[in-house]
Protein backbone atom coordinates (compact mmCIF):
# COMPACT_ATOMS: atom_id res chain seq x y z
CA UNK A 1 0.00 0.00 0.00
CA UNK A 2 1.24 3.47 -0.88
CA UNK A 3 0.60 6.05 1.82
CA UNK A 4 1.61 9.67 1.26
CA UNK A 5 1.89 12.22 4.05
CA UNK A 6 1.50 15.66 2.51
CA UNK A 7 4.67 17.57 3.32
CA UNK A 8 4.03 21.29 2.98
CA UNK A 9 6.33 22.48 5.73
CA UNK A 10 3.76 22.56 8.51
CA UNK A 11 3.99 20.42 11.54
CA UNK A 12 5.23 17.36 13.24
CA UNK A 13 5.27 14.94 10.33
CA UNK A 14 7.87 12.61 11.79
CA UNK A 15 5.49 11.35 14.52
CA UNK A 16 2.88 10.32 11.96
CA UNK A 17 5.51 8.59 9.87
CA UNK A 18 6.74 6.69 12.93
CA UNK A 19 3.20 5.75 13.99
CA UNK A 20 2.52 4.26 10.56
CA UNK A 21 5.86 2.47 10.65
CA UNK A 22 4.78 0.80 13.91
CA UNK A 23 1.83 -0.50 11.87
CA UNK A 24 4.21 -1.84 9.23
CA UNK A 25 3.65 0.91 6.66
CA UNK A 26 6.50 2.96 5.24
CA UNK A 27 4.82 6.26 4.35
CA UNK A 28 6.24 8.72 1.83
CA UNK A 29 6.55 12.42 2.62
CA UNK A 30 5.74 14.43 -0.45
CA UNK A 31 4.31 17.64 -1.88
CA UNK A 32 4.45 16.27 -5.42
CA UNK A 33 1.01 16.40 -7.02
CA UNK A 34 1.38 13.19 -9.07
CA UNK A 35 2.71 11.27 -6.12
CA UNK A 36 -0.20 12.44 -3.96
CA UNK A 37 -2.77 11.63 -6.66
CA UNK A 38 -1.37 8.11 -7.12
CA UNK A 39 -1.33 7.21 -3.42
CA UNK A 40 -3.75 4.65 -1.96
CA UNK A 41 -4.14 6.76 1.18
CA UNK A 42 -3.30 10.39 1.86
CA UNK A 43 -2.62 11.96 5.24
CA UNK A 44 -2.91 15.74 5.58
CA UNK A 45 -1.18 16.81 8.80
CA UNK A 46 -0.64 20.24 10.26
CA UNK A 47 0.45 21.99 13.39
CA UNK A 48 0.84 25.71 13.82
CA UNK A 49 -1.05 28.72 12.55
CA UNK A 50 -3.87 28.47 10.00
CA UNK A 51 -3.21 31.41 7.66
CA UNK A 52 0.50 30.65 7.21
CA UNK A 53 -0.24 26.95 6.66
CA UNK A 54 -2.87 27.86 4.04
CA UNK A 55 -0.35 30.16 2.36
CA UNK A 56 2.10 27.26 2.07
CA UNK A 57 -0.63 25.07 0.55
CA UNK A 58 -1.42 27.71 -2.05
CA UNK A 59 2.25 28.14 -2.95
CA UNK A 60 2.46 24.48 -3.91
CA UNK A 61 -1.04 24.50 -5.51
CA UNK A 62 -2.12 21.84 -3.04
CA UNK A 63 -5.19 23.93 -2.12
CA UNK A 64 -6.57 23.02 -5.56
CA UNK A 65 -5.38 19.40 -5.53
CA UNK A 66 -6.58 18.21 -2.12
CA UNK A 67 -10.35 18.78 -2.61
CA UNK A 68 -10.22 16.78 -5.88
CA UNK A 69 -8.62 13.66 -4.38
CA UNK A 70 -10.70 10.50 -4.65
CA UNK A 71 -8.85 8.07 -2.34
CA UNK A 72 -9.31 8.14 1.48
CA UNK A 73 -7.79 11.34 2.91
CA UNK A 74 -7.21 11.90 6.64
CA UNK A 75 -6.69 15.44 7.94
CA UNK A 76 -5.14 15.65 11.40
CA UNK A 77 -5.43 18.63 13.79
CA UNK A 78 -4.79 21.80 11.76
CA UNK A 79 -5.11 19.61 8.65
CA UNK A 80 -8.73 18.90 9.59
CA UNK A 81 -9.36 22.57 10.38
CA UNK A 82 -8.04 23.66 6.98
CA UNK A 83 -10.50 21.24 5.32
CA UNK A 84 -13.39 23.31 6.75
CA UNK A 85 -14.95 26.41 5.13
CA UNK A 86 -13.05 28.97 7.16
CA UNK A 87 -11.07 29.53 10.33
CA UNK A 88 -11.20 32.46 12.70
CA UNK A 89 -7.44 32.02 13.14
CA UNK A 90 -5.77 34.60 10.91
CA UNK A 91 -9.18 35.05 9.22
CA UNK A 92 -8.40 32.14 6.90
CA UNK A 93 -10.48 30.76 4.06
CA UNK A 94 -10.27 26.96 4.13
CA UNK A 95 -10.54 24.22 1.50
CA UNK A 96 -14.33 24.03 1.93
CA UNK A 97 -14.53 20.24 2.08
CA UNK A 98 -16.34 20.17 5.42
CA UNK A 99 -19.28 22.54 5.68
CA UNK A 100 -18.43 24.07 9.06
CA UNK A 101 -16.42 26.88 10.62
CA UNK A 102 -13.42 26.86 12.94
CA UNK A 103 -13.52 29.26 15.89
CA UNK A 104 -11.53 29.92 19.07
CA UNK A 105 -12.39 28.53 22.50
CA UNK A 106 -13.71 31.21 24.85
CA UNK A 107 -11.72 32.42 27.83
CA UNK A 108 -14.04 30.45 30.14
CA UNK A 109 -11.48 27.68 29.76
CA UNK A 110 -7.71 27.53 29.53
CA UNK A 111 -6.53 27.96 25.95
CA UNK A 112 -4.96 25.94 24.35
CA UNK A 113 -6.72 22.77 25.40
CA UNK A 114 -3.81 20.42 26.08
CA UNK A 115 -4.17 16.81 27.10
CA UNK A 116 -6.39 13.75 26.90
CA UNK A 117 -10.12 14.24 26.35
CA UNK A 118 -12.86 11.77 25.46
CA UNK A 119 -14.62 11.32 22.10
CA UNK A 120 -18.35 10.53 21.88
CA UNK A 121 -21.10 9.59 19.41
CA UNK A 122 -18.69 7.72 17.19
CA UNK A 123 -20.17 7.16 13.75
CA UNK A 124 -17.68 5.99 11.17
CA UNK A 125 -15.69 2.94 10.06
CA UNK A 126 -12.72 5.04 11.25
CA UNK A 127 -13.80 4.18 14.81
CA UNK A 128 -14.31 0.44 14.37
CA UNK A 129 -13.36 -1.25 17.66
CA UNK A 130 -13.05 2.11 19.48
CA UNK A 131 -15.23 2.38 22.60
CA UNK A 132 -17.42 5.39 23.31
CA UNK A 133 -15.59 7.89 25.54
CA UNK A 134 -12.15 6.66 24.51
CA UNK A 135 -9.34 9.08 25.39
CA UNK A 136 -7.49 10.94 22.66
CA UNK A 137 -4.62 13.45 22.90
CA UNK A 138 -5.50 16.98 21.80
CA UNK A 139 -3.59 20.25 21.57
CA UNK A 140 -5.55 23.13 20.07
CA UNK A 141 -6.92 26.63 20.61
CA UNK A 142 -9.50 26.56 17.79
CA UNK A 143 -12.27 24.02 17.18
CA UNK A 144 -14.68 23.00 14.42
CA UNK A 145 -18.34 23.74 15.15
CA UNK A 146 -20.75 20.80 15.22
CA UNK A 147 -22.21 19.93 11.83
CA UNK A 148 -24.10 17.19 10.00
CA UNK A 149 -20.73 15.77 8.88
CA UNK A 150 -19.60 15.21 12.47
CA UNK A 151 -18.52 11.63 13.26
CA UNK A 152 -17.22 12.27 16.81
CA UNK A 153 -17.70 15.02 19.34
CA UNK A 154 -15.91 16.20 22.45
CA UNK A 155 -16.59 18.66 25.24
CA UNK A 156 -14.34 21.53 26.25
CA UNK A 157 -16.03 24.83 26.99
CA UNK A 158 -18.79 23.63 24.61
CA UNK A 159 -19.56 20.52 22.55
CA UNK A 160 -17.54 20.57 19.33
CA UNK A 161 -16.72 18.32 16.37
CA UNK A 162 -13.60 16.30 17.18
CA UNK A 163 -13.94 14.34 13.91
CA UNK A 164 -15.65 14.97 10.56
CA UNK A 165 -16.29 12.90 7.46
CA UNK A 166 -17.57 13.68 4.00
CA UNK A 167 -17.35 10.98 1.34
CA UNK A 168 -13.67 9.94 1.12
CA UNK A 169 -12.50 12.82 3.36
CA UNK A 170 -11.91 12.26 7.06
CA UNK A 171 -10.70 14.76 9.63
CA UNK A 172 -9.72 14.35 13.28
CA UNK A 173 -8.90 17.15 15.71
CA UNK A 174 -7.00 14.80 18.01
CA UNK A 175 -3.60 13.24 17.32
CA UNK A 176 -4.07 9.51 16.66
CA UNK A 177 -0.29 9.20 16.26
CA UNK A 178 0.14 10.31 19.89
CA UNK A 179 -2.92 8.64 21.42
CA UNK A 180 -1.48 5.33 22.54
CA UNK A 181 -3.10 2.06 21.44
CA UNK A 182 -6.53 3.50 20.62
CA UNK A 183 -4.95 6.12 18.38
CA UNK A 184 -2.98 3.45 16.62
CA UNK A 185 -6.18 1.48 15.99
CA UNK A 186 -7.77 4.54 14.37
CA UNK A 187 -4.79 4.84 12.02
CA UNK A 188 -5.09 1.12 11.25
CA UNK A 189 -8.81 1.58 10.51
CA UNK A 190 -7.92 4.40 8.13
CA UNK A 191 -5.40 2.16 6.35
CA UNK A 192 -8.10 -0.52 6.10
CA UNK A 193 -10.64 1.77 4.38
CA UNK B 1 -14.04 16.06 29.67
CA UNK B 2 -10.37 17.00 29.68
CA UNK B 3 -8.37 14.91 32.15
CA UNK B 4 -5.60 15.87 34.57
CA UNK B 5 -2.19 14.69 33.36
CA UNK B 6 0.52 12.67 35.11
CA UNK B 7 3.99 13.33 33.72
CA UNK B 8 7.17 11.43 34.66
CA UNK B 9 10.34 13.46 34.11
CA UNK B 10 13.61 11.86 33.01
CA UNK B 11 16.95 13.61 33.48
CA UNK B 12 19.21 12.92 30.53
CA UNK B 13 22.97 13.27 30.34
CA UNK B 14 24.80 12.35 27.13
CA UNK B 15 21.81 10.37 25.93
CA UNK B 16 21.39 8.32 29.15
CA UNK B 17 19.07 8.73 32.11
CA UNK B 18 20.76 9.84 35.32
CA UNK B 19 19.83 10.67 38.91
CA UNK B 20 18.90 7.16 39.82
CA UNK B 21 16.32 4.92 38.33
CA UNK B 22 15.38 1.74 40.13
CA UNK B 23 13.45 -0.55 37.87
CA UNK B 24 13.63 -4.27 38.20
CA UNK B 25 13.32 -6.44 35.13
CA UNK B 26 14.79 -3.72 33.00
CA UNK B 27 17.58 -4.68 30.63
CA UNK B 28 19.19 -1.31 30.82
CA UNK B 29 18.02 1.14 33.47
CA UNK B 30 19.96 3.95 31.86
CA UNK B 31 18.23 3.70 28.50
CA UNK B 32 15.68 6.53 28.27
CA UNK B 33 13.77 4.85 25.46
CA UNK B 34 13.21 1.67 27.50
CA UNK B 35 11.97 3.73 30.43
CA UNK B 36 9.77 5.88 28.23
CA UNK B 37 8.10 2.78 26.83
CA UNK B 38 7.44 1.41 30.31
CA UNK B 39 5.91 4.67 31.50
CA UNK B 40 3.78 4.94 28.36
CA UNK B 41 2.48 1.40 28.90
CA UNK B 42 1.74 2.13 32.55
CA UNK B 43 -0.50 5.03 31.58
CA UNK B 44 1.71 8.11 31.81
CA UNK B 45 -0.03 10.90 29.90
CA UNK B 46 3.11 12.62 28.67
CA UNK B 47 6.85 12.47 29.24
CA UNK B 48 9.42 15.18 29.85
CA UNK B 49 13.11 14.72 29.06
CA UNK B 50 15.38 17.24 30.70
CA UNK B 51 18.79 17.30 29.05
CA UNK B 52 21.47 18.26 31.54
CA UNK B 53 24.55 17.40 29.47
CA UNK B 54 26.95 20.17 28.59
CA UNK B 55 29.22 18.59 26.02
CA UNK B 56 29.84 19.59 22.45
CA UNK B 57 28.23 16.37 21.32
CA UNK B 58 25.02 17.38 23.06
CA UNK B 59 23.08 18.42 19.98
CA UNK B 60 23.70 15.22 18.05
CA UNK B 61 23.06 12.98 21.04
CA UNK B 62 19.81 14.75 21.87
CA UNK B 63 18.70 14.59 18.26
CA UNK B 64 19.24 10.84 18.20
CA UNK B 65 17.40 10.40 21.49
CA UNK B 66 14.39 12.35 20.19
CA UNK B 67 14.30 10.22 17.03
CA UNK B 68 14.49 7.02 19.08
CA UNK B 69 11.74 8.09 21.47
CA UNK B 70 9.48 9.38 18.69
CA UNK B 71 9.85 6.15 16.76
CA UNK B 72 9.03 3.88 19.69
CA UNK B 73 6.72 5.79 22.05
CA UNK B 74 3.10 6.60 21.23
CA UNK B 75 2.38 9.37 23.74
CA UNK B 76 3.47 13.02 23.57
CA UNK B 77 6.82 14.13 24.93
CA UNK B 78 8.62 17.36 25.73
CA UNK B 79 12.34 18.07 25.67
CA UNK B 80 13.98 20.79 27.74
CA UNK B 81 17.47 21.90 28.69
CA UNK B 82 19.76 24.30 26.90
CA UNK B 83 17.32 25.24 24.14
CA UNK B 84 18.00 28.83 23.11
CA UNK B 85 17.14 29.45 19.45
CA UNK B 86 14.53 28.83 16.76
CA UNK B 87 17.08 26.58 15.04
CA UNK B 88 17.32 24.39 18.16
CA UNK B 89 13.53 24.06 18.28
CA UNK B 90 13.21 23.44 14.55
CA UNK B 91 15.69 20.56 14.69
CA UNK B 92 13.95 18.95 17.66
CA UNK B 93 10.47 19.28 16.13
CA UNK B 94 11.71 17.78 12.87
CA UNK B 95 13.10 14.83 14.82
CA UNK B 96 9.63 14.23 16.30
CA UNK B 97 9.42 16.02 19.64
CA UNK B 98 5.93 17.37 20.46
CA UNK B 99 6.84 20.26 22.71
CA UNK B 100 9.97 22.04 23.85
CA UNK B 101 10.57 23.57 27.23
CA UNK B 102 12.61 26.75 27.53
CA UNK B 103 13.80 28.34 30.75
CA UNK B 104 16.98 30.46 31.07
CA UNK B 105 16.98 31.48 27.41
CA UNK B 106 13.52 33.01 27.87
CA UNK B 107 14.62 34.99 30.91
CA UNK B 108 17.71 36.25 29.09
CA UNK B 109 15.78 37.17 25.95
CA UNK B 110 11.98 37.15 26.43
CA UNK B 111 11.36 37.88 22.71
CA UNK B 112 12.41 34.29 22.07
CA UNK B 113 8.97 33.20 23.32
CA UNK B 114 7.22 35.40 20.73
CA UNK B 115 9.52 34.16 17.97
CA UNK B 116 8.96 30.49 18.81
CA UNK B 117 5.20 30.88 19.26
CA UNK B 118 4.74 32.62 15.93
CA UNK B 119 6.97 30.19 14.05
CA UNK B 120 5.84 26.90 15.59
CA UNK B 121 2.54 27.73 17.30
CA UNK B 122 2.11 28.33 21.03
CA UNK B 123 0.91 24.75 21.61
CA UNK B 124 4.47 23.43 21.46
CA UNK B 125 6.14 26.07 23.64
CA UNK B 126 6.39 25.26 27.34
CA UNK B 127 8.05 27.88 29.51
CA UNK B 128 9.65 26.34 32.59
CA UNK B 129 9.93 28.58 35.63
CA UNK B 130 11.99 27.67 38.71
CA UNK B 131 11.26 29.85 41.71
CA UNK B 132 11.71 30.03 45.45
CA UNK B 133 10.56 32.34 48.19
CA UNK B 134 12.93 35.04 49.40
CA UNK B 135 11.55 37.07 52.30
CA UNK B 136 8.05 36.00 51.38
CA UNK B 137 8.32 36.84 47.69
CA UNK B 138 8.46 34.20 44.94
CA UNK B 139 11.62 34.96 42.94
CA UNK B 140 12.50 33.31 39.62
CA UNK B 141 15.84 31.46 39.69
CA UNK B 142 18.09 30.15 36.92
CA UNK B 143 20.59 27.31 36.56
CA UNK B 144 18.48 24.77 38.40
CA UNK B 145 17.62 27.21 41.14
CA UNK B 146 21.15 28.38 41.88
CA UNK B 147 21.07 31.90 40.46
CA UNK B 148 18.39 34.37 41.56
CA UNK B 149 16.96 36.89 39.09
CA UNK B 150 15.06 40.08 39.83
CA UNK B 151 11.85 38.61 38.41
CA UNK B 152 8.75 37.97 40.49
CA UNK B 153 7.17 34.60 39.65
CA UNK B 154 3.68 35.94 38.99
CA UNK B 155 4.81 38.93 36.91
CA UNK B 156 7.01 36.65 34.82
CA UNK B 157 4.21 34.10 34.38
CA UNK B 158 1.88 36.82 33.07
CA UNK B 159 4.56 38.01 30.69
CA UNK B 160 5.35 34.56 29.25
CA UNK B 161 1.64 33.88 28.72
CA UNK B 162 1.22 37.22 26.92
CA UNK B 163 4.23 36.48 24.77
CA UNK B 164 2.69 33.22 23.57
CA UNK B 165 3.72 30.37 25.88
CA UNK B 166 1.33 27.43 25.52
CA UNK B 167 1.96 26.09 29.01
CA UNK B 168 3.90 26.91 32.16
CA UNK B 169 5.92 24.28 34.00
CA UNK B 170 6.38 25.69 37.48
CA UNK B 171 8.94 24.10 39.80
CA UNK B 172 9.05 25.30 43.38
CA UNK B 173 12.66 25.07 44.54
CA UNK B 174 11.36 25.26 48.11
CA UNK B 175 9.39 22.06 47.62
CA UNK B 176 11.63 20.18 45.18
CA UNK B 177 13.18 17.13 46.81
CA UNK B 178 11.27 17.55 50.09
CA UNK B 179 8.54 15.00 49.29
CA UNK B 180 6.24 17.25 51.34
CA UNK B 181 3.86 18.10 48.53
CA UNK B 182 3.59 20.67 45.74
CA UNK B 183 3.53 24.47 46.22
CA UNK B 184 -0.25 24.59 45.91
CA UNK B 185 -0.86 28.14 47.02
CA UNK B 186 1.48 29.57 44.39
CA UNK B 187 0.14 27.13 41.79
CA UNK B 188 -3.47 28.14 42.41
CA UNK B 189 -2.50 31.79 42.08
CA UNK B 190 -0.80 31.06 38.76
CA UNK B 191 -3.98 29.41 37.46
CA UNK B 192 -5.97 32.49 38.48
CA UNK B 193 -3.73 35.04 36.77
CA UNK B 194 -2.96 33.28 33.47
CA UNK B 195 -5.31 31.38 31.17
CA UNK B 196 -2.94 28.66 29.94
CA UNK B 197 -2.36 25.19 31.44
CA UNK B 198 -0.05 24.94 34.47
CA UNK B 199 2.14 21.91 35.17
CA UNK B 200 3.02 21.47 38.85
CA UNK B 201 6.52 20.28 39.69
CA UNK B 202 8.56 19.79 42.85
CA UNK B 203 7.59 18.09 46.08
CA UNK B 204 5.70 14.92 45.13
CA UNK B 205 6.05 12.32 47.89
CA UNK B 206 2.78 10.42 48.06
CA UNK B 207 -0.49 9.99 46.18
CA UNK B 208 -2.34 12.55 48.29
CA UNK B 209 0.11 15.20 47.11
CA UNK B 210 -1.10 14.69 43.56
CA UNK B 211 -4.75 14.91 44.62
CA UNK B 212 -3.99 18.10 46.55
CA UNK B 213 -2.21 19.78 43.67
CA UNK B 214 -5.10 19.06 41.31
CA UNK B 215 -7.71 20.33 43.78
CA UNK B 216 -6.02 22.97 45.98
CA UNK B 217 -3.31 23.87 43.46
CA UNK B 218 -5.74 23.88 40.48
CA UNK B 219 -2.93 22.31 38.43
CA UNK B 220 -3.68 20.90 35.00
CA UNK B 221 -0.84 18.39 35.14
CA UNK B 222 1.63 17.12 37.73
CA UNK B 223 5.23 16.22 37.03
CA UNK B 224 7.49 14.08 39.20
CA UNK B 225 10.70 12.11 38.89
CA UNK B 226 12.05 10.08 41.79
CA UNK B 227 8.74 8.79 43.18
CA UNK B 228 8.16 7.15 39.82
CA UNK B 229 11.76 6.09 39.13
CA UNK B 230 12.10 4.40 42.51
CA UNK B 231 8.69 2.76 42.27
CA UNK B 232 7.47 4.52 45.39
CA UNK B 233 4.34 5.36 43.45
CA UNK B 234 3.10 3.29 40.51
CA UNK B 235 1.26 5.21 37.82
CA UNK B 236 -1.70 2.75 37.59
CA UNK B 237 -2.21 2.88 41.38
CA UNK B 238 -1.87 6.66 41.39
CA UNK B 239 -4.47 7.07 38.69
CA UNK B 240 -6.89 4.65 40.36
CA UNK B 241 -6.43 6.55 43.61
CA UNK B 242 -7.07 9.91 41.94
CA UNK B 243 -10.15 8.57 40.19
CA UNK B 244 -11.59 7.27 43.46
CA UNK B 245 -11.06 10.77 44.84
CA UNK B 246 -13.20 12.23 42.08
CA UNK B 247 -10.38 13.52 39.91
CA UNK B 248 -10.81 12.99 36.19
CA UNK B 249 -7.85 11.01 34.86
CA UNK B 250 -7.29 8.80 31.84
CA UNK B 251 -7.42 5.13 32.80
Amino acid sequence: MKVVIINYGAGNIQSIKFALKRLGVEAILSNNVDEIRNADKVIFPGVGEASSAMKKLRESKLDVVIPTLTQPVLGICLGMQLMCNASEEGNTKGLGIFDTEVVRFSDNVKVPQIGWNTIQNLESPLFKGIRENEYMYLVHSFYAKKSSEMIAESEYDIQYASALQKDNFYGVQFHPEKSSKAGSLILQNFLNL
Amino acid sequence: MLTKRIIPCLDIKNGRTVKGVNFVNLRDAGDPVELAKIYANEGADELVFLDISATEERRKTLQKLVLDVASQVDIPFTVGGGISSTEDVDRLLQAGVDKVSINSAAVKRPELINELASKFGNQCIVVAIDAKQIEGEWIVHLVGGKVPTKLNLFDWAKEVAQRGAGEILFTSMDNDGTKDGFANEALAKLSEIVNIPIIASGGAGNMKHFKDTFIDGKADAALAASVFHFKEIGIPELKANLKSNGINVRI
